[in-house]
């Protein structure tokens, strides 16, 4: 029987959500790693009871954990993320050159084909990989010490690599995103990296057209047309149908085009999902009610999706990383907010109940589709 | 045989209960007690002190017989009394919510 597996992550722990294909009830486990911020969980698509868990504490640092049951047991792997070859500076906040510090794996994102193969991004942003399982992490330095890396600067949340799409089509493409440097691709497996962000506008950095410096929140692909690629940025939703070499602004009539996630059908490639939030200081969604908006063009036409959402004293966020699809048809929605609910759509987001409401904040949320 | 008390955390990651126990060479120094916790408890590196750079990681404080040993070196010996287990040498979580 089919079963649908939610993989969250929160401020204090992580949380595994089963259902049946009805994805009326949902059985929680959890807290895993309780008291730990958990950045992020993401399963293998080659063998789906893998999973691997960013774990990371101001006291402790990162720990990664690796299941291999889909969950029920977990064992520490590695976790030395050591910078290859000498870090240099990024910008801080103010301008000044600040040394690279690794702080935390913000996501993990586990190869197509080999379970033992995972990238991970990490904060201050480069990217590493593992080929054993998590044992070791290696990292791709290439990215790290691009041209432009002098000029990278943090986001508010910290420079973070965010974002790593691997490109179904081309097994040596690799999207990845950065807060706030841009969006980056390589078409050699991770050797070599090219910022793609012409079309994005950004104030607040000293040249708004810049070919880095953008605060990208997240990107989003739909694998049967890689070279599609939808953004959320800090401000604006914006659209590449061409890899990443340009891009256009999608926002419409959105009431907000400042949000974290955004999201792809599993089954539309031109439906699109993301939840506008306020502003760049105001981090709830606009007076006060929580709504998802859908876009069946690929942008700049959307209608809000409101059915069993809190549409009054709603002032929650959702963050990056916090909206998944699964691949049933009608295609699942999920989303989870800082005030803790996980929130499940059966039906592509026509409705909404909430799978679980009283979480700690959710910071990550990945579905996985079980036959 | 040196007594090392962990916070919870730690414990509960090493999987252990109570304090543990590792055996350390003499002169013992407070780095060779963190080198044999961290071999008898691989999933401990990095808790403690930076894998890279050796560090103790700022929200954490060593203590042992009521004296603050966290900016001791790692060639620094420890007191007599966590030597011969008297006492345990402590690894203290910053006082700190969150």
């Amino acid at each position: 029987m089919t079963t649908v597996r939610l993989l969250v992550g929160t401020r204090k722990g992580a949380f595994v959500l089963t259902s049946d294909g009805k994805r009326e009830r949902w059985d929680v486990s959890g807290p895993h790693f309780g008291g730990w911020e958990i950045y992020h969980l993401k399963g293998s698509p080659a063998d789906p009871n893998r999973l691997y868990a960013s774990q990371s504490s101001g006291w402790f640092g990162q720990v990664i954990q690796r299941s291999d049951d889909g969950g029920k047991s977990w064992e520490s792997v590695g976790n030395k993320f050591a910078y290859d070859g000498p870090t240099g500076t990024h910008q801080w906040y103010d301008g000044t050159p600040h040394p690279w510090e690794f702080a935390r794996v913000w996501h993990l994102e586990p190869s197509a084909k080999d379970p033992d193969t995972v990238y991970a991004g990490v904060e201050d942003a480069a990217l590493f990989r593992t080929s054993d399982g998590g044992q070791t992490w290696q990292e791709l330095p290439a990215l790290r010490t691009h041209s432009s890396g002098s000029s990278w600067q943090p986001g508010a949340g910290g420079m973070c690599l965010h974002t790593i799409l691997l490109d179904p089509a081309q097994s040596e493409r690799i999207f990845v995103a950065i807060s706030a440097a841009g969006a980056f691709r390589s078409e050699d497996g991770g050797k070599s990296w090219r910022p793609i962000n012409r079309g994005l506008t950004s104030e607040g950095i000293p040249n708004p057209t810049a070919e880095v410096g953008h605060c990208v929140h997240r990107i989003a692909m739909h694998r049967s047309r890689p070279s599609v690629l939808f953004m959320q940025k800090h401000w604006d939703v914006m659209r590449s149908d061409d890899a990443g070499e340009s891009w256009r602004e999608v926002s419409g009539n959105l009431p907000s085009d400042f949000g974290f996630p955004i999201d792809v059908h599993a089954h539309e490639p031109e439906t699109i999902y993301v939840v506008p939030i306020k502003s760049d200081s105001e981090h709830y969604p606009p007076d006060g009610k929580l709504r998802v908006y859908r876009s069946r063009t690929g942008g700049n036409e959307w209608e809000a999706l409101t059915k069993g959402l809190p549409q009054r004293d709603c002032y929650v966020n959702v963050l990056r990383d916090a909206m998944a699809v699964d691949a049933l048809d009608p295609c699942g929605v999920y989303f989870g907010t800082t005030g803790g609910q996980v929130y499940a759509s059966a039906n592509g987001g026509d409705s909404w109940t909430a799978a679980v409401a009283h979480l700690p904040a959710v910071v990550s949320v990945e579905a996985q589709t079980l036959p | 045989m040196i007594r090392v008390a962990l916070p919870a955390h730690l414990r509960t990651l090493a999987r252990v209960n109570g304090e543990v126990k590792v055996h350390v060479a003499s002169p013992a120094t407070l780095g060779a007690v963190l080198d044999a916790l961290e071999a008898e408890y691989p999933m401990l590196r990095g808790t403690i002190r930076d894998q890279v750079t050796g560090q103790r990681r700022p929200f954490l404080r060593f203590f042992a017989c009521e004296q603050d040993l966290s900016h001791d070196g790692p060639d620094a010996r420890l007191p007599a009394a966590v030597v011969t287990g008297a006492e345990p040498f402590l690894v203290v979580g910053a006082m700190a919510g969150g």
